[in-house]
């Protein structure tokens, strides 16, 4: 009798188990209150000083009354994978952090509301936003903080390698960095992370060059590798570079973080690199003396040099059932006063272009890149390339190719414009 | 009248029906006990293992699901694909190459160590410092693991430092760069990483053999070697085929540590099965051909499992 009774209690284990795990699409996030409960996935909070991000998000619910907000963060990676698996489960959190290079492959998976329809609804002037990220005319993305990647430079090196002026153009870069590595003891000039696993060193350390004199990498939107001349150049000058050993060892499984570990121990004497990571280098090394600058333009060039930048953006899920109320949240995070407040916390321009965040005014090296930021052209075009990621990756794979010596320039470009094409198409 | 008498006999009463009922009842009632207690795990198994497995091969046979709303059944065409893929190919050959090294080297290594543990020349004391010293690799995660062998396979790291001093190497060596030592260096990791698991499995496996075995050797004669060989080794048998199965498994599905130490970089010679298929899962978002690939590693992966619920049942 004891015996089929704790049966009757495993089966009813076993039902009971059977029904949460299949219960699928989280429930709708309405309290017995009547509040609702935005979830609010993204990568931002682990890289923002403690509790800021919750600060505002508090700010938000007091003045927002039955609105809450449940923070769900993670790293860049996971945060990704999140959207892209909830799209398809329908779990998707409600606002979600979003990378432009990632709109092109969501937006046709669907998994993202359209958020001209979201703030024409609203009555919402977007003549505040700095910018938009669009497809097929609408709007997906906002940007809400922006990482602008300008050289920086360790004074020192160069002071110590007789460079007395920060380099201009390419030619005077070269000469910089063969200098700085003339001088031994494993320092280098450059560093050109190239990892596969995280291949953005194709958009922030070498695409970059060409955009800094006005070059571009589309034609028409489309790909445009072979034959295009500014790539190809860029593709050289890397190329004498790094047979002239003037680049940090490793590229080929360099990281970001690597490149930013070698500028702070200071063994490179420039890197392209995130305004973000100014604090850190302080704070890791006291002594290291540097600056920023723009990216160096061709010999010859005088036009308006285009800068490349990250930007934490944002959007609404599709299958969010609060769409409106999410949208208050994003309207709240883009207000002037907010995003003033949360890119001061994340040393980053704002997304809200009459926004001022205080570090322009208090910092001589931030004042210096925000000079640059008015200056220049702030260039990505991966945003909104359709599998962006896997494009850097097939690039950087013949890039490593042609800098091993397997392959010419033009091949390169040819293969790689070839797989481009094929993910064009779709 | 008699024929009528007959034939109410033959049916059976409402008393005997009810009971017979009954007992029906009380046998399904009986045989369903088993079915309850498994049922939890049954359903586990189910959530956890069955409903995940089936989906993903589904998946491998529609157009390129979770990014289409409406996706199209292709057959067989992402098999097609992958298998005459170069990609796919070099992948197969770096994991074939990775697994077997590690596994082979895991098992030369752990053994050794472990005849060391055991050796009646050490004491106490010294085995339980070299034991400390030996489990440690094992203590660390793949993510500190990377994170350590990144720092000291840098060419500006502890390893190349030590050569270029000692005047064992002129220049710096990109180990985990250059598409001449990645796929070694990772493998060495995983070596690393991985032989204190055989380390320990096999000196508990050399403590349970009886010392009357070796005892009864030497009185015959028998060399060191020959009761290495004769009586150690047929004794750690079972242990041996079960470990380098599982080993087997767990190595050709790798992914944390090739990801975070090479991306299946330098010109795609550290790419293995697991890191082609996550890329085309999540760069490439083709999660039909991902699935696709999974299914071929699951395949291989079920293939090695039998072999080793055989080698289970044979040493039960």
């Amino acid at each position: 009798m004891r015996k089929k009774y704790l049966a009757g209690i495993a089966a009813a284990t076993a039902a009971l188990l059977a029904t949460t795990g299949c219960s699928g699409a989280a429930a709708p996030s309405a309290s017995a209150g009547g509040d609702v409960t935005l979830e609010f996935a993204q990568w931002w909070e682990p890289e923002l000083p403690s509790g800021s991000l919750r600060a505002l998000m508090d700010q938000f619910e007091q003045e927002n009354q039955g609105i809450k907000v449940k923070l769900i963060s993670g790293p860049y990676a996971s945060t990704k994978e999140q959207v892209v698996a909830g799209a398809a489960a329908g779990t998707m959190s409600d606002v979600v952090g979003l990378d432009g290079a990632w709109i092109s492959d969501f937006v046709k998976q669907g998994s993202l509301a359209n958020l001209s329809d979201l703030m024409k609804a609203a009555n919402y002037d977007d003549s505040q936003l700095a910018a938009q990220v669009k497809l097929n005319g609408s709007t997906w993305m906002i940007p809400v903080a922006n990482f602008v990647y300008p050289m920086f430079v360790n004074e020192d090196l160069l002071k110590k390698a007789g460079v007395s002026e920060v380099p201009k153009t390419r030619t005077e870069f070269t000469a910089a960095a063969k200098a700085v590595s003339a001088l031994g003891g494993n320092v280098a000039g450059w560093a050109m992370p190239l990892d596969t696993a995280t291949p953005n060193g194709i958009q922030n350390d070498v695409m970059s060059w060409v955009w800094a004199s006005g070059g571009s990498m589309l034609k028409d939107g489309k790909p445009y590798l072979t034959g295009n001349q500014d790539v190809k150049d860029v593709l050289d000058f890397t190329k004498a570079l790094y047979d002239a050993g003037a680049i940090t060892k490793g590229s080929f499984t360099m990281k970001e973080q690597d490149k930013v570990n070698e500028f702070t121990n200071g063994r490179v004497g420039m890197v392209i690199d995130s305004l973000a990571h100014v604090n850190t280098l302080r704070e890791q090394n006291s002594k290291l003396n540097f600056t920023v600058s723009a990216i160096p333009v061709k010999d010859g060039y005088t036009g308006k040099g285009g800068i490349p930048y990250a930007s934490w953006g944002i959007g609404v899920a599709a299958n969010s059932t609060h769409q409106a109320e999410a949208f208050k949240l994003v309207s709240f995070l883009m207000s002037k006063d907010v995003n003033a407040k949360l890119c001061s916390a994340a040393k980053a321009f704002p997304g809200n272009n009459t926004a001022v965040p205080d570090f322009v005014s208090s910092d001589p090296v931030f004042k210096k890149a925000f000079e640059i930021y008015q200056a220049s052209n702030v260039t990505n075009e991966f945003v909104g390339l359709p599998v962006a990621e896997d494009l850097m990756r097939s690039f950087d794979e013949e890039f490593q190719k042609f800098l091993a010596g397997k392959q010419s320039a033009d091949d390169a470009l040819a293969a790689a414009q070839k797989q481009w094409d094929a993910a064009f198409a779709g | 009248m008699a024929r009528r008498a007959a034939l109410l006999q033959a049916l059976p009463s409402p008393a005997a029906e009810s009971d017979g009922g009954q007992d029906r009842l009380r046998a399904v009632r009986r045989g369903a006990v088993p079915f309850g207690y498994l049922s939890p795990t049954v359903v586990l198994l189910m959530i956890l293992m069955v409903i995940p497995i089936v989906m993903v091969i589904g998946y491998s046979l529609m157009d390129n699901v979770i990014m289409k709303k409406n996706p199209q059944l292709v057959g067989f065409k992402h098999y097609i694909d992958i298998l005459t893929s170069d990609t796919f190919w070099s992948a197969a050959s770096n994991t074939a190459f990775f697994t077997v090294v590690s596994v082979v080297a895991h098992l030369v290594i752990g053994l050794l160590f472990a005849l060391m543990l055991n050796s009646p020349l050490l004491g106490g004391r010294t085995k339980a410092v070299f034991r400390t010293i030996y489990v440690l690799p094992w203590l660390f995660t793949v993510a500190i693991i990377a994170v350590l062998w990144r720092l000291l396979l840098d060419p500006n790291g502890v390893v190349n430092y030590l050569l270029t001093t000692t005047g064992l190497t002129g220049t710096q060596i990109e180990w985990l760069s250059s598409p001449e030592t990645a796929l070694f260096a990772v493998t060495f990791i995983n070596i690393w990483s991985g032989y204190p698991f055989y380390m320990t499995s096999l000196l508990a496996g050399l403590q349970g053999i009886p010392g009357d075995y070796y005892e009864a050797a030497e009185v015959d004669g028998a060399n060191a070697w020959q009761q290495f060989a004769r009586i150690t080794v047929p004794q750690l048998k079972p242990i041996i085929i079960s470990m380098a199965l599982l080993d087997f498994i767990w190595t050709t599905q790798q992914f944390a540590l090739i990801w975070m130490t090479t991306g299946g970089g330098p010109l795609g010679t550290t790419e293995m099965l697991s890191t082609f298929t996550y890329k085309l899962a999540f760069t490439k978002y083709q999660f039909g051909t991902a699935s696709a690939a999974a299914v071929i590693v699951l395949t291989i992966s079920m293939v090695l499992a039998f072999f080793y619920v055989r080698a289970q049942r044979a040493r039960d």
